[in-house]
């Protein structure tokens, strides 16, 4: 599914990723964790193609395909999804305009019909009755004036709509009350399947009780330094990054 | 950054010199001579057969013209225009007076279908027969000269008189004489005052008491005959307890030389009359090196007359090398209201400055404004506004917000406010933002699939959303279709 090798990444001229390999195969939910500073938020920012970020060693393949030398958005039409840890809010424009547009903008980039406005409204209702959003949210402007948790009920909403191959959850559960989290939580466990993987990226412990992982990976300063499965996760609760932190140093 | 600084690169490269309607039709053209003095005012008035009052109000307006001093104060550059290397004068040929569309210059009607006017007889005919409530008139000023004019028993039996102003001339000249220049004096400014001498041709509405115009009225003016100023005059009389929607969309073709555009529109309404005014103007805006565009400088006031009348402007500017534009209302009337709502979008080397001056004589007027500017490119965008209270108008209240927003950052944004009150009971409300398009933004959209491009313009739609809602339906659809074209790569 997703395979990054030896990966390097700078951000005005600082390197953040020194050298970091992970695979994820499909239907797997990878887990990264690692303390402030170790490049979690770059390597979500990398591997969907924002701009600013160098990239001077290293791969990313995708189902195959290297995907480096693509644009954010055609990232997006192969299937990635990054479901962003503040996502922005965009003044005037409607959820449901923005909605229409990404699927639609994903479709043509794919050559597929663009969906007809019955589909689309048949589609988006079904999504959203699951996860609580309601009709009065998706005529606001997106995002504009939503609570935390309604933001990311957002993204999660987005996430279920474009059925991305792999999604990428960056610290999803900041801000978030249990409740929140739980109804968030559902959403992505909803989506699990065989051929869509995930890689979650979280400082706690929490957020994987509830999204439980197939693997957990400790990023520290730039790189991969342990992987195990999800008792790793339990592991790291317990006596925090200082060993990793240590050992990368 | 560097998505921003693309997309800006994009637009100037492929955006500016693939303006959509840069062509030129090829219409024998009858044209009065290069230069201006009392002759050529004689041969357009003759040319128009017009009244012998109305020859003498435009030498007048030719003698008080060679007096004035083109004005300066505005945020704009251009080379100095040399008023004497003009045509005062261009007008279509046409065949002996054309009964319907079958008789006009085909070559025409291919203009108009480039531009999209859905002026040929079969659709206008579906209009009629369809159940659609919103029909539109269009009255075409084609260089000057309107040459097709449609509705017209249908809006003759509401009482409702809508032709060029040369025919209004000619079979109602009292209305005329009584309202002309009352609104923008003869003497009102350079441009008003060249406009006065010189003016070709333009719209006549006038809609009398207690009558809502059945359809909305438009007309589509194009620039086409090489080295023309265009010197439209449009007047607007809704008198008491009626109601007027009036759609003016403009697109012109692509040249070299600068071409001069000054255009003067007086609005007057009557006791409890409304009458809303919009406007999308795409005038060619010069190529990539920002030659050939035009210059836009033009003349708009309403008269809210009458007490309870309204006047809403409403205006979506993406095009002409240079926009020099204020459409004002002068709230006369007690509890008269005015509205002006903005769309200003400049790009490549074009410059803006545009704005209102809502004026408030009379007691409790209200007026709102809402001016969106968006600048890219290496452009210059300015809003200039104008809030006057009168030691009469107790009670008087505005509310202003001007938005800007800047696309990379090679281009600028200035907001100028003139705020003056003379009596305390004035509320004065006055809200003003600038910001960029972020980088952050951008990269949400993008991740969602959209490319650099349909992100800003999505982003942009947005950003003016409030203002489009004030545009009647059809016409909004074809301005966001324009804020795309005038930002992207594409033509959409």
């Amino acid at each position: 599914m997703l395979t990054i090798t030896d990966l390097h990444a700078n951000i005005d001229g600082k390197e953040i990723l020194k050298g970091l390999s992970l695979t994820v195969k499909p239907g797997e939910v990878a887990a990264i964790m690692g303390p402030n500073g170790s490049g979690k938020s770059t390597l979500s920012y990398v591997v969907s193609g924002r701009d600013g970020y160098e990239v001077t060693e290293g791969s990313i393949v995708l189902n195959g395909e290297d995907i480096l030398a693509m644009e954010a958005h055609e990232r997006a039409a192969k299937g990635i999804f990054l479901a962003f840890q503040y996502p922005l809010e965009i003044p005037g424009v409607t959820t449901m305009t923005f909605l229409k547009a990404a699927m639609n903008a994903q479709r043509k980039q794919r050559g597929e019909e663009e969906l007809t406005t019955p589909d689309f409204i048949k589609r988006v209702r079904a999504a959203a009755d699951k996860l609580g959003v309601s009709q009065e949210m998706l005529r606001r402007p997106l995002n504009v004036g939503f609570s935390g948790g309604e933001k990311k009920r957002m993204e999660v909403l987005q996430m279920v709509l474009l059925e991305p191959k792999i999604a990428i959850l960056d610290e999803t559960d900041s801000g978030l009350d249990i409740d929140a989290l739980r109804i968030v939580a559902e959403g992505v466990n909803a989506l699990r399947a065989p051929d869509r993987s995930f890689l979650v990226i979280t400082h706690y412990q929490r957020l994987l009780d509830y999204i439980v992982p197939d693997s957990v990976h400790v990023l520290s300063a730039g790189r991969i330094v342990k992987s195990g499965d999800k008792g790793l996760a339990l592991e790291l609760e317990k006596n925090g990054y200082r060993d990793y932190v240590a050992d990368a140093a | 950054m560097a998505a921003v600084q693309e997309t800006v690169d994009k637009v100037r490269s492929v955006d500016v010199d693939a303006y959509k309607y840069g062509f030129v039709t090829d219409i024998e053209s009858d044209m009065a001579p290069k230069g201006l003095n009392e002759d050529i005012v004689r041969f357009i008035s003759a040319k128009k057969d017009e009244p012998d009052w109305m020859t003498q109000w435009r030498l007048d307006a030719y003698k008080r013209w060679l007096t004035m001093q083109e004005p300066v104060w505005a945020r704009v550059n251009y080379p100095k225009i040399d008023f004497q290397d003009l045509h005062y004068y261009a007008a279509p040929k046409r065949t002996p007076g054309p009964k319907s569309l079958d008789e006009v210059d085909p070559e025409l009607l291919r203009t108009y279908e480039k531009l999209g006017i859905p002026l040929r007889e079969r659709e206008i005919l579906a209009g009629v027969e369809g159940a659609a409530e919103r029909r539109v008139a269009v009255d075409a000023v084609f260089d000057s000269v309107s040459v097709a004019t449609t509705f017209k028993a249908e809006l003759a039996k509401a009482g409702v008189i809508f032709c060029p102003i040369s025919e209004a001339l000619q079979t109602h000249p009292e209305l005329v004489r009584k309202y002309l220049g009352t609104v923008v004096p003869v003497t009102d400014n350079y441009y008003a005052t060249l406009n006065s001498a010189v003016f070709s041709d333009g719209s006549f509405v006038y809609v009398p008491p207690g009558v809502r115009c059945p359809m909305e009225l438009s007309t589509y003016f194009r620039i086409n005959e090489k080295n023309t100023g265009q010197f439209e005059r449009t007047l607007i009389i809704a008198d008491k307890g009626s109601y007027v929607s009036y759609l003016e969309g403009c697109t012109a073709p692509k040249r070299d030389e600068n071409q001069l555009h000054a255009a003067v529109v007086e609005l007057v309404a009557l006791e409890d009359a409304e009458i809303k005014y919009s406007t999308v103007q795409n005038w060619y805006p010069g190529d990539s090196e920002g030659k050939g565009g035009i210059y836009n400088f033009v003349t708009k006031r309403g008269d809210c007359r009458g007490d309870r009348s309204k006047i809403s402007w409403t205006q979506v500017e993406t095009g002409s090398a240079i926009t020099w534009k204020y459409p004002s209302c002068i709230l006369r009337g007690d509890d008269s209201r005015g509205e002006f709502y903005s769309i200003a979008i400049s790009n490549g080397h074009q410059q803006v400055d545009s704005g209102t001056k809502m004026l408030h004589l009379g007691k409790n007027t209200s007026s709102r404004i809402i001016s969106k500017g968006i600048a890219a490119g290496r452009s210059d965008n300015t809003y200039r506004g104008q809030v006057f209270a009168h030691r009469k108008a107790k009670g008087a209240r505005n509310f202003t917000n001007c938005d800007s927003l800047l696309i990379g950052d090679a281009c600028g944004a200035h907001t100028v406010p003139y705020i003056e009150s003379r009596n305390a009971s004035a509320v004065f409300e006055h809200e003003a933002t600038t910001s960029k398009i972020s980088d952050d933004q951008l990269f949400y959209c993008m991740q969602r699939g959209l490319s650099g491009e349909e992100a800003t313009a999505l982003i942009v739609n947005g950003f003016v959303r409030d203002v489009l809602q004030q545009l009647p339906m059809e016409f909004a659809v074809e301005a966001q279709k324009l804020i795309a074209v005038s930002l992207e790569g594409s033509v959409g």
